[in-house]
């Protein structure tokens, strides 16, 4: 079997703040982690290495720095790595993204394919399916458990009310949730390994895709603008007594015809 | 392609096991806003199977049209079967806008019809509006972890659609005597891409409400500590009339079922009043909360960020500000 897991390098959201002045992230000093649902991604495909002999392709579409998250995915025990890296890619949205990354797999031979659910950055949960409808084979996302009997695999869907339990022979695209699949530590040998093994770059002309689907132009999605989030004109701060709290509260509720 | 041919705003009306999902009637009304603006018509597209009944409901809440598709392949969720749906609706009827909910559901069926479309989608939006000027469609959302805001347009390619979370936006007040068109389409399924087989479903137990919908939430924090802390404040939920839910911190500590739970990775509330007690107000809290129409904070650190989007803050200690508070409402509420 052949598994190929696309991964992504994201800023550590948590770490992100907004300078208060400009009012623009501030991305310096936060570090550059692979998104957590992917790194749940490649943990399940590392099972299916462990258990069935599973081949493991990595790939990831992003500026040359991107290359760290490969090798963090060697050591932890990938056995190729891509990194798709071109001035055309640049300013793809999700449509565009998954067009190039569809178009890269294209070229690949692969069993199954499975992403992240959501990456933490652009919050979207979109490149998944999307990718999944440009390659014609089925996705299943919000994925928490996967079984393979030798011809068909049984996956476990989390939903809002509980789980879904789907099956599919052939080929297919899971978006997969990082709680369900903690993820192993790089070995030693792993680490001193990744930096050895050759991730192969490759350019816009290596992907099975007409050039207008990529980057910018294949972008139908624009961000015209984007800002810090307004917190809304805050109210009178009272530092009081209890009794006294308990009046302003009541008298708040009256305002608002709640009581 | 030709814009001026793409009208109308479309809502997917998400069912589940027959019932209307309450985020697409929220959807339905601001679809009502979008139409008005741009002087055309709301059209909810409703699929299943025995669902017809449902779309008297869809015409109270604003919709004009109601597309129903009522087949056997639809009496489940299955992602190709539904895209197969939606896709042929929206090549036969051309919106302009399309409108999910950013359900489990919704985020699974909209990006795989918008890549079949080849159009653009904006995922989890927070606000929809015409322009008053050029009456583009713009549409925005957080990213970042909820650090960033962005405006995004789909200027060129049509249908321009967008996804929603639960309870961001607002239902109109039913009116039964709304007048609407019901349309049956019968799409052509190939059923020879339907691959993946629903085995089951297995629903797990749930509190007793849904938080997103109540008028009153009292929300207690770390700063309530323990279950018995809990127990206060489901008194002064019981008193005015709200329910209880809670920041992340009360979840991971078991304190509250996540089902209770505000904020990013939890709920998007929005009742009439929400009570902040105990609660700092990280960002992630504040993506779920900030929208009420009316906050009111207690929490003992006056530097604490929850008071930047209070309408009433109050620096005291809640222990002894809800036993009184408490007390004081039983009062008012007799009266
Ligand atoms: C503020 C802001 C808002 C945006 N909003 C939108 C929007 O609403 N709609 C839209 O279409 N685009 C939007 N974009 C663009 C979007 O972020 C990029 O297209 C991004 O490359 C992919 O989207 P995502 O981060 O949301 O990934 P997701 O769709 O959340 O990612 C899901 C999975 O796909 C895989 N994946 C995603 N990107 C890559 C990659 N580069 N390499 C390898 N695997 C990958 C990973 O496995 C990941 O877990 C926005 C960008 C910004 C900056
Ligand atoms: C990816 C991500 C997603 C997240 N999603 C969510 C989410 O959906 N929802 C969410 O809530 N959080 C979320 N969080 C966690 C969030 O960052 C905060 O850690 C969390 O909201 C803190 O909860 P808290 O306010 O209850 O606790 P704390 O931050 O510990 O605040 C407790 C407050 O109680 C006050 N206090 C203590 N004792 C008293 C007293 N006697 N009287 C009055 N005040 C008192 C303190 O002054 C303090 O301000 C997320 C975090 C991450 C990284």
């Amino acid at each position: 079997m052949k598994i190929l897991v696309c991964i992504k390098q994201v800023p550590d959201t948590t770490e992100i703040r907004i300078d208060p002045v400009t009012k623009t992230l501030i991305r310096e000093g936060v570090p550059s982690i692979m998104n957590p649902d992917d790194k749940g991604g490649l943990e399940l495909a590392l099972r299916f290495k462990d258990k069935f002999g599973a081949e493991v392709t990595v790939i990831t579409m992003g500026p040359p720095q991107a290359d760290l998250i490969l090798r963090e995915a060697f050591a932890m025990g990938a056995d190729r790595a891509i990194l798709l890296t071109d001035r055309k890619f640049a300013g793809a949205d999700t449509l565009a993204t998954s067009n190039a990354l569809a178009g890269a797999a294209r070229t690949l031979d692969w069993d199954l394919i499975i992403t992240g659910r959501q990456a933490i950055d652009g919050d979207t949960a979109q490149v998944g399916p999307e990718m999944a409808e440009h390659l014609n084979i089925p996705q299943i996302s919000y994925v928490a458990g996967l079984d393979y009997d030798g011809k068909t695999f049984t996956v476990k869907k989390q939903t809002e009310e509980g789980h879904q339990i789907l099956q599919f022979e052939g080929k297919g695209l899971l978006t997969v949730l990082a709680p369900a699949f903690k993820s192993r530590y790089m070995s030693i040998g792993g680490i001193v390994d990744a930096y050895d093994k050759e991730v192969e770059v490759w350019g816009a002309d290596k992907v099975d895709l007409d050039e207008s689907k990529l980057g910018l132009k294949g972008s139908p999605t624009k961000v015209v603008k984007s800002f810090a989030k307004e917190l809304k004109q805050p109210g009178v701060i009272h530092e009081v007594d209890a009794e006294q709290a308990v009046e302003l509260i009541i008298s708040k509720l009256k305002e608002k015809h709640i009581i | 392609m030709d814009n001026a041919q793409y009208r109308n705003v479309f809502v997917f009306a998400e069912q589940r096991d027959g019932v209307v999902q309450s985020v697409a009637l929220e959807l339905i009304g601001k679809a009502r806003d979008l139409a008005v603006d741009l002087g055309e018509k709301v059209f909810a597209v409703l699929l299943g199977k025995g669902i017809a009944a449902s779309a008297k409901k869809l015409v109270e809440y604003g919709a004009d049209t109601v597309i129903v598709v009522d087949h056997d392949n639809l009496k489940d969720y299955v992602t190709e079967q539904y895209t197969q749906a939606m896709y042929q609706v929206a090549v036969e009827y051309k919106p302009s806008i399309m409108l999910f909910g950013a359900t489990t559901i919704g985020r699974d069926l909209a990006p795989r019809v918008a890549a079949r479309l080849g159009t653009g989608l904006t995922a989890d939006c927070t606000k929809l509006e015409i322009s008053e000027d050029t009456k583009e469609f713009q549409m925005t959302r957080p990213a970042f972890g909820g650090n960033l805001m962005a405006t995004i347009m789909c200027p060129d390619h049509r249908p321009q659609m967008s996804t929603v979370r639960p309870g961001v936006m607002q239902k109109c007040t039913p009116d039964a005597s709304r007048k609407g068109e019901i349309i049956n389409f019968a799409p052509k399924f190939d059923s020879s891409k339907f691959s993946v087989k629903l085995v089951k479903t297995e629903k797990e137990e749930k509190g007793s409400v849904d938080i997103s919908e109540a008028k009153i939430l009292v929300s207690g924090g770390r700063g309530v500590g323990c279950v018995a802390g809990f127990d206060k404040l489901r008194e002064l939920a019981a008193v005015i009339g709200g329910e209880v839910s809670s920041s992340r911190a009360m979840v991971d500590a078991g304190n509250m079922p996540h089902d209770r739970q505000v904020g990013q990775t939890g709920k998007t509330v929005r009742p009439d009043v929400y009570f902040a007690l105990g609660i700092s107000g990280a960002i992630q809290h504040l993506a779920g909360m900030e929208e009420s129409e009316c906050i009111i904070a207690v929490n003992k650190d006056k530097f604490a960020p929850i008071f930047a989007v209070a309408d009433l803050g109050i620096v005291s200690d809640l222990n002894t500000v809800i036993p009184l508070l408490t007390e004081r409402l039983k009062k008012e509420m007799a009266k």
